[in-house]
Order: C-alpha cells, then structure tokens, then sequence
C-alpha cells in the first residue's frame, strides 16, 4: 500500500495534466467558460440570501449578519465536497476506458476530480475577497495564517472519502444514487445556512460528530468572525481523523484495484 | 539472450454473475453482513487455464486463435491491466499497449492537448511528447485537424490518432491487439514499417491478430491459444498450418452441418410437388423462379427423375466443404429414376457469394448425348483444378429434359468454402507466373519484413 503511495508522487505530472484538462473541458463550449466558477457559488448565495432575508427575515441571529457573507464563507467549502464526492463515485466508471484498456493508476481518477473541485474553489475566493471589501470587514493576517491548515485537513478528508466512494461504486453501483441525498442530509447537519449556535443545545453534539462542522465553523471563524480563532483545538482532531480517512480510503481502494479492470 | 516476457502458467478466472450480482446492492450486502461473500464469484470462466510462454528480447512474437481463446486476456495480463489468477507475468523495461486506441481522449479538448494528455498517460514526460509532437502528427495524417476538438474527428482520425501516439511512446515492449485495421492501405503500410523499424532496433514486440499472414511473414515465433490453453508454441508457419488445419476443421463442420439443414429444408418444402396430387399438371408444380439466374436457394422439379444425393469430395474421395484453391474436387450426384428416361441431361454451375455465376455447364453442353437412364445410379462431375480465388462458392446441381423442363433442380443448396494463401482478388485463378527482364529484381522471400514479393507461382 505504501508502496503504492509512493507511487502517486510520480504520477503528479499526470494529475497535473488531467486537472488542467478537468478545467479546461468543463467549460469549452460554454459562452461564460470560466467564470461559471464564479458565477455558481454566487447564484446560489444570491437564492439562499433571498430565501433567509426577504422571504424570512430574522430567521437568524445578528451575529451572523451579512448573512450572504456567512453563507458564501460554508458553501464555497461545501460545493468542493461535495462536487469531489460526487464526480469520484462516477469516476472509474466513466473512464473505464483507461482502467480496462490502458495501464492506468486507477487512484489518479479520484484524486483529480478532488483537485479539479479545489481549483474551482479557489476560484471562488476572489469574490470572497469582494464581499469582504464590499462589507468592509477587514482579516486577521495572523488568523488567515490557519487558512492553508484548513484546506489541507479538507484535502485528506475529501480525498480519503472520495477514494472510498470510487472503490465501491465499482461494486455497489447504487451508490450514486444514495449519495445525493445523503450528501443533502449532511448539508443540512453542517451549519453552512446557519451557524452552530442556533441548533438547540440538546443536539448540538450530533453536530459536532461531523467533521465537516468543525471544517466550516473554522472556516467562519478564519473569514467571517471577528476576534482569534478558538476552534483550532477541534480542527487539529479533524486533522487526524482526515489522515486516518484518507488511509483508510486509499487502504481500501488499493484492496479493490485488480478488481476495477473486470468490474468496471 | 535475456527475456523481454516471462509468463509461467498464467491462469485468469473471471467472474460470471449469473443473477446474484444485479440485485445486489450495498444495503443488502451490509445487512446479511455478505459484503465479502458477495463479491465472490457465483460461477467462473477460465479464460486463461496455465499458459506460459517467454519472448526473448528483440523478438516478435504472434499469438493466434479463434474468438473467445483468450488472447486479448493475455495482452491485458503481459499489459498489466488485469492480474493472473495464478501464476505470473514479468515484463523488462517499459511497455506499450496498443489495444485500445485514443482510450484517453477527451472529446471536448483539441487534438493537440489530447496528444499531450495520452502522451503522459502512456508515461512521457512533457518535453518527450514535444520533440516527438510534428512526429505524431505526421504519422496520424492529422496536420489539419489538430487544433479542432477531438469530438469532431471521425473514428479513423481518432484511431490514427491514438495509434500515432501510443507507437511514438518508444516502448521497450510493444503490445497489439489486432489494430491494424485503423486505416487505409496506406496507414497500415505504415504501421507494419513502424513495426518493422522496432524490430531493427531490437525492441520486443507481441502481436495479437487474426491475419495468419501477417504472423507468418512478421514473427519470429507463435503461440497458438485455443480456449485458454496453449495449443502450440514455436516456429510461425508450422503453428500456423497446424491452426489452418484445425480452423478448416471447423468451418467443415459447420458448413455440413448447415448444408443438412438447408438441403432438408429444401427436400420437405418441395416434397408435394409429386405427380399424384398434380399429376396432369406437372409444370405448375415445377415452380422455377421467373430469372433462373438470380440466386435463391431452393428446390423444385417434376422428380421423374430425382437427385437423392450430393457429395462433394475431395482427391481422397472424402466428403469435404473445403478445399485449397487449385485442389481437385469431385461432386457426386446420386440419382433415381421412377421410369426409364430418354430425355435426361445434368447440369452443374458454381455461384460466388454474390450470387454471380461463375460456371456453368451440363451433359447437353458438354455434347454428351443422352441415351437411356434408369433405376439408381450415380454421376460425377469431376474438377482437376478448382482454380477459383478464396471465398465462399455454392453449387447448383441438376436433372432436366433437354428443352429445359426441370425433373429436379437444387439451387445453391451446397456450399464449399475455397482457401487460398494469397489474397488474390476476383472469382478465377489461372495458373500463372510473373516474368521479367531487364532491370527488375524482386527480394528473396525472408528478407526482413516483405510485402506483396511472393512470386505467385503455388
């Protein structure tokens, strides 16, 4: 298995090409190309923000005004997931092509959708970036300093889960087409629409068995509230889970590989 | 000199799911806790069963058989893509697998970062692919159409493509599974030139295909798989007369096996034509199709006097559906008359697949005239030298008056399959040499890799 691990940094200028492809043929043939990567996150802050604004206003605390601020800080690390997630149950399948005619490293296919969905997030930043010039909310260098920590424990967490998809897609096909609701279910027990202290207090420990909480309230706390950040003890925890999940998927994934070939 | 592959008793076993596997899905699996019995195998299908085999480096190595032998399951085991069950594979050095062309292709993208992309995936770095890049343009005869995106190319662009990429790849190890039907003459040409040039420079090559030809002319050595199991290794023409042998064996069996068939079916649809339904009426029941000469299969006649058998045998006199072209053949017509006949001829004519006529001939025109006939008997119509080029060809047999008037006429209801080793074209082969003078010379047979430099003299 490590053996294999290895292997994957010898792959990098493989993934790297593939990414670039993932970016550059998602869009072609679309009239607004890239900056549909700007424009989705946006229009679906801009239907959340009229939904708890105008269609329920006081639905949410002040603290956690601008909401459209709030909302755009969770789902710009959500849609990574979950897009990941997503491509990566269909990944083997779709290029089954590569996997059964070509000799192909098969974890390369996961790995990807998962970079391709961080460049799309990244792409998102800049108009972060606006909003916050345009709420003048002014950021802590030294907090912004837990960003790339966040973004890296988000990278082992997503890859780790999405190679454990891809795997056992290739056997159990049905999982795609559980994941979307699931993925709706864990949507909505991350609190990306509204913040962790509006849950009662009864199930607020549900909410902390989810990684991807402790994922977004950090992020809030980096981007959006102001004073120190003071989850950091709980994103470290979530750090080492996200290394365990990733061994586990690759783990996983490596068990399964002479299968793919004939299954997929 | 050292191996390029090694494959010791290479067993693969796939998995045949017969109902099991589509109903299961992961709840199901998780509760009955099966997840792991479930991924076991309800029946199972050898597709390879302890083949083993060495190329040693700088050979070109055939493997042959029919459908369903196993030989794409033995590139993909030597290619890596799928692992033996049991036993083992060991490759030296770096490996190209030409079994799915432009496999990496993504339709939307133009056919130069495709080029790039594939080139990667087949294990060049970025600098490799761009000094080899006009190369692989060249080759695929894609100057023009580089830049437009791959969705847009036809499926041979696309195979030319894929091919050009995956043979610039400079492998130690070359792997292909019958692809080169990608192109023109042309291309092809140029592939086998390719291939040749690989051989030049010591490179392994292992050559999955149906063209016996181009094993025979093009390998150093052969492997022959019939279902899953060797069925011959070795020097190329001796696996592959041995093969011929066997595949001619089959398509025997499966032409008379075919030939019973319609020959029956023929007998019983044409059975109450018989005088004593009809008997003042003998021409409506003989219901010869209005252009004798289109083809239709079939039967019909009066039965006066009747065709009870046909044989076709060979120079040995047993009954064969195939023959090499310029064997000897002989068909015997059994016949029996229910009286004795004074106005009797015998025809016999050979059509080509496409129902063309290609002979045709009986008594009356051979000036053989007719005298009296009765009671059973049997005549031949007996060929020196069937010189017809290779293809399919059904006979025509039979028994009428001489203005004509049908007593039992078998249309096209035997098949023989005609075999030639060159692949000359039209419907006759005269015996024939090439001649020349003057500044002319032709390569010796086994000179390197030839084409077409055969005298065609048998």
């Amino acid at each position: 298995m490590f053996y294999h691990l290895r292997a994957l940094l010898k792959y990098r200028g493989l993934i790297q090409t593939l990414v670039a492809r993932d970016l550059t043929a998602r869009y072609r043939g679309s009239v607004l190309g890239f900056f549909w990567s700007f424009f989705n996150p946006l229009l679906l802050m801009a239907v959340y923000t009229f939904v708890f604004t105008v269609i329920m206003p006081g639905a949410h605390p002040t603290d956690i005004q601008p909401y459209g601020l709030f909302f755009f800080c969770g789902i710009l690390p959500w849609t990574w997931l979950s897009s990941s997630l997503t491509e990566s149950a269909n990944v083997l399948i779709s290029g089954g092509n590569l996997i059964k005619k070509v000799l192909f490293p098969a974890e390369v296919l996961p790995i990807v959708s998962v970079l391709a969905n961080l460049a799309h997030f990244i792409l998102g930043l800049p108009i972060l970036a606006a909003l916050l010039v345009y709420y003048q909310r002014p950021l802590d260098p030294v907090e912004l300093l837990w960003f790339p920590v966040i973004l890296v424990v988000q990278f082992f967490f997503t890859t780790g889960l999405a190679l454990l998809l891809a795997a056992l897609t290739v056997h159990f096909r049905d999982i795609k087409d559980i994941l979307a609701n699931l993925l709706t279910l864990w949507f909505f027990s991350t609190p990306i629409i509204y913040s962790i202290q509006m849950a009662p207090e009864g199930y607020r420990w549900v909410l902390n068995l989810n990684p991807m909480t402790h994922l977004a309230i950090s992020y809030q706390e980096v981007l959006f509230h102001v004073g120190p950040h003071g989850h950091w003890k709980w994103l470290l925890a979530v750090g080492a889970l996200s290394i365990v999940v990733f061994l586990a998927g690759y783990f996983v994934f490596d068990r399964l590989r002479d299968s793919f070939a004939e299954e997929v | 000199m050292k191996n390029a592959i090694e494959a010791v008793n290479v067993t693969k076993v796939y998995r045949k799911y017969a109902r099991k596997k589509q109903f299961a899905t992961l709840k199901s699996a998780l509760l009955s806790g099966s997840l792991v019995s479930e991924l076991q195998p309800d029946e199972t299908f050898e597709a390879l069963r302890g083949v083993s085999f060495t190329v040693p480096k700088g050979c070109t190595y055939g493997v042959v058989g029919r459908n369903g032998s196993g030989k794409s399951t033995l590139l993909k085991c030597v290619a890596g893509i799928t692992k033996p069950t049991t036993g083992s594979v060991v490759v030296d050095g770096r490996i190209s697998a030409l079994i799915e062309l432009g496999a990496g292709f993504h339709p939307e993208i133009s056919g130069r970062e495709n080029v790039f992309i594939n080139g990667i995936m087949l294990g060049l770095t970025k600098k490799e692919i761009q000094k080899r890049f006009d190369e692989i343009v060249e080759f695929a005869e894609l100057k023009d159409f580089i830049d437009a995106p791959v969705k847009t190319y036809s499926s041979g662009m696309y195979m030319r493509l894929g091919f050009a990429v995956a043979i610039h790849v400079d492998p130690d190890v070359l792997l292909v599974d019958e692809v080169l039907a990608v192109g023109d003459q042309g291309f092809t040409v140029k592939c086998l030139d390719k291939f040749a040039e690989f051989r030049r420079r010591n490179r392994t090559i292992l050559l999955v295909t149906h063209s016996l030809d181009l094993v025979e002319k093009f390998c150093d050595q052969a492997l022959w798989l019939d279902r899953g199991k060797t069925h011959g290794e070795g020097d190329p023409k001796r696996v592959i007369s041995a093969y011929i042998v066997n595949v001619e064996k089959a398509e025997e069996q499966q032409l008379a096996k075919e030939e019973a068939v319609r020959v029956a079916h023929a007998a019983t649809e044409s059975q109450p034509t018989t005088d004593q339904q009809q008997p003042h009426n003998p021409v409506e029941t003989a219901e010869a199709p209005p252009d004798m000469f289109k083809a239709t299969e079939g039967r019909w006649g009066s039965r006066e006097l009747e065709v009870t058998g046909v044989t076709i045998v060979d120079s040995a006199g047993t009954p064969s559906h195939v023959f090499q072209s310029g064997d000897p053949l002989t068909v015997r017509i059994g016949f029996r008359a229910h009286e004795p006949l004074r106005d009797f001829v015998f025809g016999f004519g050979i059509f080509n697949g496409d129902g063309v006529c290609c002979y045709g001939t009986n008594t009356n025109i051979d000036e053989l005239e007719p005298d009296r006939l009765s009671g059973e008997g049997e005549v031949r119509f007996v060929i020196d030298r069937l010189d017809l080029v290779e293809g399919t060809y059904k006979f025509d047999v039979a028994a009428h008056k001489l203005d004509g008037f049908p007593y039992d006429y078998h249309r096209q209801l035997y098949t023989i399959r005609v075999k030639a080793r060159r692949k000359d074209v039209g419907i006759y082969r005269p015996p024939h040499r090439w001649e020349v003078t003057g500044q002319v010379t032709f390569r010796e047979p086994g000179s390197g890799f030839k084409r077409g430099t055969d005298d065609a003299q048998d």
